[in-house]
Formats: structure tokens, C-alpha cells, sequence
């Protein structure tokens, strides 16, 4: 993991690298260019997550930031798409919060909820950042992007992308 | 709380066969090799420098993720690519990426304005 940490931190053309780790895991890189104490900040404190956690290119709102970011305390996100009838709601609890270096927190609004590591590692005033994400199940993670909860918009992207991976071939 | 559910719009039935399938550099290559002509599986065999029972095994696992498509004609067993699920594949982490990768723009701008604000505060504190 640490010659991978390395070989990340070379600029790419793509910042945000996603590696299927097995059937459960998922991992996310990116480095930021920051200290890794401003970094864990925009992750730890509402009013900034409420900046960032949601692209505006999704084009949902927030509705609702909570954030106990301590060993045991409970977080609560609320969104709403224009094209969904109700607000969705993410909630969980955090496990493990080092302050700069580490999150760990579950998410329980399912039974197929992930747990998710953060680690925050600075290097030269730069800041790499995994996301680690463990599934109860294979299916859970397969099942990250059940159709029913599609957005046309999304769907009319993914299309593209097909017709450019086919052109590939 | 990163649960993607409600934001990576894709699914698929099962990716487990497949990420297992190309986690190998023989059958990442015999991949490539499809991708360019149908081959048999002794043509691959040789290819590649490996048995015929060697190559055959590497095979059943690219057909059982659905990534290669067999066909036996004569005596002669011929391999071409089953595209479908690997378009599938690279579509779902890439959507996986696009949104983390969006995220994360504006997490840029978040640290830059924490950085800029921090330099600005110092700059306070020192007069």
C-alpha cells in the first residue's frame, strides 16, 4: 500500500483514483494540495461538508448537516433531489475520530450499509486521502447503484460513456 | 454517510467473477489479444507460452465472468470477446469515480479557502 502511495501522488490526468479491492471493498485516493489538518476540518465540520459533500453537478440539495464527530457520536444527512418525492437520509455513527488522520464511521439507514475509513496522511503540505469503504456483502456493494434509485440525467451520461467505450473496441 | 447508493446509477447483477477475471496479467492479455482478432485456445496457449490445459482454465474463468465467449466448431474451440460485462464494469467504477472525482473538486475549493483564510488570520495575529 505504501509503493501504491507513492506511485499516487505522481500528477495523472485523473486525480481521483477508484480500485475495486475485492468483492466488499472499494478504495478511493486523491491528494489534496493542503495540510492534512484543513482537510480533516472540511470533513469534520458541517458547515463545510455542506459545501462539498454534494457536487453541485448532482443537483440535490442539502437540507440537513449533523455532525457529532467524536468515538460514538452520530451524524445525519438529509438531502433532496427535484426529481424525488421525499428527502433522503443518511445516518449513521462514528467509530474511531484521530483527530488529522483518521475517521472511521458506520452507516445504518440499511442493513447493507458500509463502514468507511478516511485516512488523511501529509506529505510536503500535501495531503493524500483514502476512503475505504467495507460492504457487509458482495451484493451490498453491487447493489451501490440500484436502479430504482436512478436519475434519468445520470443514465443519459452512462449511456455516453458506453457508445465512447464501444468506439474504443 | 458516503453511502452511493442513492448516487452511482448503475447496477449490475454480479461484478465479483469479473474483477477476479482481470485481476490477472495472463488474462488481462489474453483480453487485449480478443480485442484485436477471435483466436482459438491452443493459438492462445501459444501464444502466451502455456499448456493447452493451462490456457483452458484461464478461459473458463474469463467465460464465467462473461468477459470471453467460446464457441466449438470442429474440433476447434474459438474465443472472442464478450463485451457486454466489461463495458458494464468500467462503466460502474467509473461512475464510482465521476462522483468521488466531483466531490472532490469541490473539496479543493473548500481547502483553498481554509488555506487562504488561515494565511489572513496569521497575517492578523502577527501585527
Amino acid at each position: 500500500m505504501d509503493a501504491r502511495t507513492e506511485s499516487d501522488s505522481t500528477p495523472t490526468s485523473s486525480r481521483t483514483s477508484v480500485e475495486r479491492k475485492s468483492g466488499r471493498e472499494i478504495i478511493v485516493r486523491r491528494t489534496f494540495d493542503g495540510p492534512a489538518r484543513l482537510v480533516f476540518e472540511a470533513w469534520t465540520k458541517p458547515e463545510l461538508l455542506k459545501r462539498w459533500w454534494v457536487p453541485k453537478s448532482m443537483g440535490m440539495s442539502f437540507l440537513a448537516c449533523e455532525a457529532d464527530v467524536r468515538a460514538g457520536g452520530k451524524y445525519r444527512f438529509e438531502f433532496l433531489h427535484p426529481s424525488a418525492p421525499t428527502p433522503v437520509a443518511f445516518f449513521g455513527k462514528y467509530l474511531e475520530v484521530v483527530p488529522h488522520s483518521r475517521l472511521v464511521w458506520t452507516n445504518e439507514e440499511s442493513d447493507d450499509g458500509a463502514v468507511t475509513t478516511v485516512t488523511f496522511e501529509e506529505k510536503n503540505g500535501k495531503t493524500l486521502l483514502v476512503v475505504h469503504e467495507v460492504y457487509p456483502s458482495k451484493e451490498a456493494l453491487d447493489a451501490n447503484g440500484g436502479m430504482e434509485n436512478a436519475m434519468p440525467e445520470t443514465f443519459s451520461q452512462l449511456d455516453e460513456l458506453l457508445v465512447d467505450l464501444r468506439s474504443r473496441v | 454517510m458516503l453511502k452511493l447508493n442513492y448516487m452511482v446509477q448503475y447496477v449490475s447483477a454480479s461484478f465479483d467473477a469479473s474483477f477476479a477475471a482481470i485481476s490477472d496479467a495472463t488474462r488481462r492479455g489474453v483480453l487485449e489479444q480478443l480485442g484485436r482478432a477471435d483466436a482459438s485456445i491452443s493459438a492462445l496457449a501459444e501464444k502466451f507460452h502455456m499448456t493447452l490445459t493451462g490456457m483452458k482454465k484461464h478461459v473458463a474463468v474469463l467465460e464465467q465472468a462473461g468477459l470471453v465467449a467460446t464457441e466449438k466448431i470442429g474440433r476447434v474451440r474459438t474465443c472472442r470477446l464478450g463485451f457486454r460485462r466489461l463495458e458494464e464494469e468500467a462503466a460502474w467504477i467509473e461512475r464510482y469515480r465521476e462522483i468521488w472525482d466531483a466531490r472532490f473538486d469541490e473539496l479543493d475549493r473548500v481547502v483553498e479557502d481554509l488555506k487562504r483564510q488561515e494565511k489572513t488570520d496569521g497575517r492578523k495575529n502577527r501585527k
